[in-house]
């Protein structure tokens, strides 16, 4: 398999170089790519959508097509890792560990029975480590900051680099804090699963549902300009705040989605224990 | 001659591009393990999206959000100025598929552990040819 | 573009890229692939692609890596090759 891999390799490498001698040279402000069409998508944005972040301008506007299924590309990907990986037990009984906080004995009690919430004994997993206090105090205090930082990413997108998928990732990845430093547990009790499921779905449909909207209103499909009768603004602005609605889909979509398929891969389906 | 050498050393970030393409396509034929092959197929998928974005980059040019933009109504935008964007779009699509698809794949590495309980290729294709 | 500097990120990217196919310890392999994205992102910013850069620093470098840890843990560590 080696030799096989060498030579494909060897032969579209050279290939590769090949081509690459008829590139144009780095940087040049005359090549092909530069001159052909995106002169009008910088010179014309600011005066049709009134938004100075010409990546978000494009992305969700002038190509608003292809974000929405990108969107539905991972909604399906968050489905997909359920299906693989969850395993249901609801109705097998489990095995519980207490760990009484005082003296520090582990109990194991027999399948189905269960002590109720109190202070003296804590629920552990069947693979324990001892929890550390700086490591969940200092993340507990992060998790808010981070999360208004991910907010003001999605809310900021017109005027500096982010928008809704790098917003959408830091809200997600918050969660998943939660999960490593503490435990799964604690992060499915915080967001349960099927809350997270029914967010993901909602997200992709906040995206069709403001494209459903402008076709309800007599315009082309995903052209934000007719909202300008239902938010009372011009239609340069009703532009502009069509692509804050769909950025806000799109970060709920993609929130649910990175949780999920943690949830699901860390557990390997279990949602026993996570890392 | 000495324009073949000066052909070389000006386009030398193309050669590297093609370099990490080639390292991550080789890792997905012929390695063994399944996660190397996982990291093999995103490192190919990182070095293109790389090549992608650098054909937008214009000398002189600053980066693609408008500057003077709600001060001046009638402020005259030259495209000289700015990078392109359009790479920038399409490949902000390309590295969220990528991450979907890496999640995918870590799922069936998981689901083919638990079945045959070894992650090496070759052990997994006696176990299959066995059955 | 300083060109001192993209070539040398590009011979770190290259270095991290087949140190993380090379190590015999799949948790390795992980850490050293969320490295190999950082350099990437680092890249793009220098190239002035800050959206991508952005997208690559939180997806690449924070959600992909620990899928990777967290995939290595419900399977084996050690490998052969």
């Amino acid at each position: 398999m080696r030799i096989i891999g060498l030579i494909i390799v060897v032969v579209t490498g050279a290939l590769l170089i090949y081509a690459a001698t008829d590139f144009p040279a780095w940087s040049d402000p005359a090549s092909p790519a530069s001159t052909y069409l995106s002169p009008y998508y910088i010179e014309k944005t600011m005066e049709e959508t009134s938004v100075p972040n010409i990546v978000t301008a494009v992305l969700a506007d002038y190509r608003g097509f292809d974000t929405m299924f990108e969107t539905t590309v991972i909604f399906s990907a968050g489905v997909v890792c359920f299906f693989l990986l969850r395993i249901p037990r609801r109705e097998e009984p489990e095995i519980r560990y207490y760990r009484h906080v005082l003296t520090g004995v582990t109990i194991q009690l027999k399948e189905g029975y269960k002590i109720p919430p109190s202070a003296d004994f804590e629920r552990i997993d069947a693979v324990w480590t001892p929890p550390d206090l700086i490591i969940k105090t200092g993340c507990r205090i992060l998790i808010p900051f981070i999360q208004l930082f991910a907010l003001y990413v999605i809310a900021h997108g017109h005027h500096s680099p982010g928008g809704g998928f790098q917003g959408g990732v830091i809200l997600g990845a918050s969660i998943i804090l939660l999960a490593i430093s503490h435990d799964l547990r604690t992060a499915v009790r915080r967001m349960s699963e099927k809350l997270i499921a029914i967010l993901c779905a909602v997200g992709v449909s906040i995206y069709a549902g403001t494209g459903a909207l402008c076709l309800l209103l007599k315009q082309n499909f995903l052209d934000y300009s007719a909202l300008a009768g239902v938010l009372h603004v011009d239609p340069i602005t009703a532009r502009s705040h069509g692509i804050l609605m769909v950025e806000i889909g799109v970060g709920i979509a993609v929130m649910a989605t990175m949780i999920w398929i943690y949830n699901n891969i860390s557990s390997a389906g279990r949602y026993r224990q996570g890392l | 001659m000495t324009d073949l050498i000066s052909t070389v050393v000006a386009k030398y970030n193309y050669w590297i591009y093609i370099t990490l393409m080639m390292i991550g396509l080789y890792a997905m034929i012929a390695k063994n393990n399944l996660v190397k092959k996982i990291v093999g197929m995103n490192i190919f998928q990182t070095a293109i999206i790389l090549f992608y974005v650098s054909i937008g980059v214009k000398k002189g040019g600053t980066i693609p959000i408008l500057e003077h933009a709600h001060g001046h109504e009638h402020h005259v935008v030259h495209a000289v100025d700015y990078i392109n964007p359009l790479p920038h779009v399409l490949m902000l699509t390309a590295i969220v598929v990528g991450v979907a698809t890496l999640g995918v794949a870590l799922a069936l590495a998981i689901r083919i552990y638990n079945n045959y309980n070894t992650l090496e290729e070759d052990e997994i294709l006696t176990q299959v040819r066995e059955k | 573009m300083i060109w001192p500097i993209d070539l040398a990120i590009l011979t770190l990217v290259v270095i991290a890229s087949i140190g993380a196919l090379m190590v015999k310890d799949l948790l390795g392999a992980a850490i050293l692939f969320g490295a190999y994205s950082f350099m990437m992102c680092l890249l793009w910013s220098i190239m002035g692609a800050v959206d991508v850069a952005f997208t690559e620093a939180s997806v690449g470098a924070g959600v992909s890596t620990v899928f990777f840890v967290a995939a290595v843990f419900r399977t084996s560590r050690r490998t052969k090759d």
